[in-house]
């Protein structure tokens, strides 16, 4: 066998691991790691102007790929300069392992320089995490990491690796684990066949159903299997934000997606519907809106990984525990092989009236003759690219322009941060994909106050060549703020306004990159034109927005789903 | 209601935290936790008593279960089962008191484990509630100092928790 150091060990367990890239920054209690990274070409490292990016970056490249990302930082302030990273990842289930230094086992304990207790202070924020207590380890906790990190319903994992771990001259045997057994963790690789049953048979008997898909079709890779079921049953499909592009947009059976600024018609569904199918998605606030008042006369199967998402805001009535390609392939073979069919007066009469909803409202905003509106940014982006684009974004009102006017039909291109919405993912995660999708278009959707959160990756950008697009929706304010504090509180704009915004576009310049601002509407097609033209360009497109424009639909706070602004003045 | 959920932990550095940073994250009640090795030395066992709606104890026992370190759980408070409690307890005993004070200890079943001239310091095993009473019965203003360890339980018959 071979005899190498910890810090050899470690990266070799990259290497076998089969990872690419890691995104990350050096210090002292790295520098070990750092040097066998020097002396191997396998493993590639990004360096990062800010650790948090290097977490983004990371999540960025997970939700585009599936797999895993993987972070190297440094002990005390490089550690906690991840947490929001790491906390924007768990929140959305994203696989990542956050390999970070610590001081030397003597001096954990000591307030020794640079000493963070990562573990206590990433716990609340991670699927686990470990701590290497001897070199011999590392091969298996590497291996334990993305074990764990990918399996299940996915999330980040850090581990904590003392520096005296990774001694250069301290050699040991060196092999890799094939296989991790944990005895106390194992994620179910079925669901309840009973409980499938059950559940098939109520959806053939539904008058009313919708099928409410979420993040975890596309992290369970079952895009095609729902895609299958949902046209077998021809039933209506919504899906959240962080399930778009699980279903295609463009298909007719394609409601929108729901919740606080979902459409009128998905909103509208779920509420009078009388069975809900729920795939991969957990009944967050921002869908229920008040659970209390929420689809009274709807019975409800949720389908999870994660037993604790069932019936935690919601009570299912049928819940099944598996991944969810394997239980709706179940689910598949049982409505083939069914002697029942959907009753086709219900469910015609059920698409009439949400055809008619659809007619009533659908997705729609007012133009104007002169100022651009954020939306048809969207819309024309949308056709320019012929909706292929991987797109991530910021936090704000852009992100919801952008997830309602961009027409996904594939999985893991619409990338954000749903579940915490972390203002600086967008520029960051656009990184991550671009770096492993180079032919591919990559935009990111920003707002002038969002991106400014990480901007300073504009020189990572440079310094790795990624081309990425940048949109700035610019209305000179932060938008999504200045909206509740339109509706809720008077219009009084407290710090919720853009004073001093730099100039972009020297900005884009002083790093090596292009900048384009877009003041006029009617420029805005040709100079898009150009932009895209640029392939080997990164873009700083600065555009001027309407500044007063506002996110709708949008439901009225603690209503039902079905309570919702449809504009500034029209309320259902 | 009041819940007994006894758990399997791994014995691991850094695991009792991860169970109590739950409860406090996800803010559930812990009223007691005891925790110790067990005959295997690879395992912990713990014991929290909480309290909840059923829908909360159903989530706190899936998020338990979430823990990678956590390797089973029961809730105890679902069968049939046995509590005890151990209390140690410095009462002022002078005078006419000490023969009082002895006569309930003996109705509790507890014993006089220390002795001085003015105090006595009274062992007693139990479920809560009979510690409670013990307390109310020898009054509080007699009592010095009481220290409790928290609920460890067990299933009654034949059910075990093990690996
Ligand atoms: C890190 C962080 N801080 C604060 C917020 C709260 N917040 C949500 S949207 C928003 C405004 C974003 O402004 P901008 O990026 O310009 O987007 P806009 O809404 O104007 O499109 C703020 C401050 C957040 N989501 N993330
Ligand atoms: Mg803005």
């Amino acid at each position: 066998m071979e005899l190498l150091s910890g810090a050899d060990m470690l990266i070799r367990s990259l290497q076998d691991e089969g990872i690419e890239y890691i995104y990350g920054y050096p210090g002292g209690a790295a520098l070990h790691i750092y040097d066998a990274l020097f002396r191997q070409d396998k493993v590639k490292h990004i360096l990062v102007r800010h650790e948090q990016a290097a977490v983004h970056m990371a999540d960025g490249y997970a939700r585009a790929t599936g797999k895993p990302g993987t972070v190297l930082v440094t002990s005390g302030p490089g550690a906690t300069n991840t947490i929001t990273g790491i906390a924007t990842a768990f929140m959305d289930s994203i696989p990542m392992v956050v390999l970070c230094g610590q001081v030397a086992s003597h001096l954990i304990g000591e307030d020794a320089f640079q000493e963070t207790d990562m573990i206590g202070v990433s716990r609340p924020v991670v699927k686990h995490n470990l701590s290497v207590r001897h070199p011999e380890e590392i091969p298996e906790v590497i291996r334990k990491a993305y074990y764990i990190a990918a399996t299940g319903r996915p999330g980040p994992v850090v581990v904590d690796i003392p520096k005296d771990m990774t001694t250069p001259n301290e050699r040991y045997e060196y092999s890799y684990p094939k296989k991790v057994k944990l005895r106390s963790y194992n994620p179910a690789i079925r669901g309840h066949a009973g409980q499938i049953k059950k559940a098939v048979d109520m959806l053939l008997a539904a008058k009313r159903p919708v099928i409410y898909a979420g993040g975890g079709v596309i992290l369970g890779k079952a895009s095609n299997q729902l895609t299958e079921l949902t046209r077998m049953l021809g039933y209506p499909l919504t899906n959240t934000l962080m399930g778009i592009g699980c279903y295609p947009a463009s298909d007719k059976q394609h409601l929108g997606w729901l919740g606080m600024h979902g459409t009128y018609e998905a909103n509208m569904a779920m509420h009078h519907s009388d069975l809900i199918l729920c795939v991969g998605a957990r009944f967050d606030d921002r869908v229920t809106n008040a659970t209390e008042k929420f689809c009274p006369g709807a019975r409800i199967i949720h389908i999870d990984i994660d037993p604790a998402s069932i019936s935690k805001t919601v009570e299912a009535d049928v819940p099944i525990v598996g991944p969810v390609d394997a239980v709706l392939k179940e689910m598949l073979a049982l409505v083939k092989e069914s002697k029942d069919k959907p009753d086709p007066d219900a469910i015609g009469s059920w698409w009439k009236q949400i055809d008619e909803w659809r007619a009533f409202h659908g997705m729609r905003y007012e133009t104007s003759p002169d100022v651009i509106k954020p939306q048809e940014v969207i819309e024309l982006l949308c056709k320019l690219t012929n909706g292929e684009a991987f797109v991530t974004s910021d936090v704000g009102q852009h992100q919801m322009f952008a997830a309602q006017y961009y027409k996904f039909d594939k999985p893991n291109r619409w990338i954000n941060s749903g579940g915490l919405g972390t203002m600086g993912f967008g520029l960051p995660a656009a990184m991550g994909v671009k770096l492993t999708h180079p032919d591919d278009e990559v935009l990111c959707i920003t707002g002038e106050g969002s991106i400014q959160m990480n901007i300073q990756e504009l020189s990572t950008c440079k310094q790795y060549n990624l081309p990425v697009k940048i949109i700035n929706l610019n209305n000179q304010a932060l938008g999504m703020v200045k909206q509740w504090q339109d509706m809720n509180y008077e219009s009084r704009h407290s710090q919720s306004y853009m004073e001093s915004l730099p100039d972009f576009i020297k900005l884009a310049e002083a790093y090596g990159h292009v900048g384009v601002r877009i003041e006029k509407k009617e420029d805005l097609e040709s100079k898009l034109k150009e932009v895209l033209a640029m392939k080997d360009k990164l873009v700083f497109v600065d555009i001027y927005v309407d500044r007063f424009e506002h996110v709708y639909p949008m439901q009225v706070a603690r209503g039902s789903m079905k309570d919702m602004w449809l504009s500034k003045t029209e309320r259902v | 209601m009041r819940r007994i959920i006894s758990v399997l932990l791994e014995n691991e550095p850094g695991a009792l935290s991860r169970v109590v940073g739950l409860f406090s994250q996800r803010n559930y009640n812990i009223e007691t936790l005891t925790v110790a090795p067990t005959e295997d030395e690879t395992l912990s066992r713990l014991t929290v008593t909480t309290t909840g709606s059923d829908k909360v104890i159903e989530q706190i026992t899936k998020q338990l279960n979430k823990l990678i370190e956590v390797v089973k759980l029961v809730d105890l408070t679902e069968g049939a089962h046995i509590e005890r409690e151990l209390m140690l307890v410095k009462l002022k005993a002078t005078g006419s008191q000490r023969a009082e004070i002895k006569r309930t200890v003996d109705i509790f079943r507890g014993q006089i484990v220390d002795v001085t001239s003015s105090v006595y310091t009274v062992q007693l095993a139990g479920d809560s509630d009979k510690l409670d009473g013990f307390i109310q019965a020898v009054g509080t203003s007699g009592v010095l100092e009481v220290v409790r360890t928290g609920v460890s339980g067990i299933a009654r018959g034949e059910k075990v928790l093990s690996l």
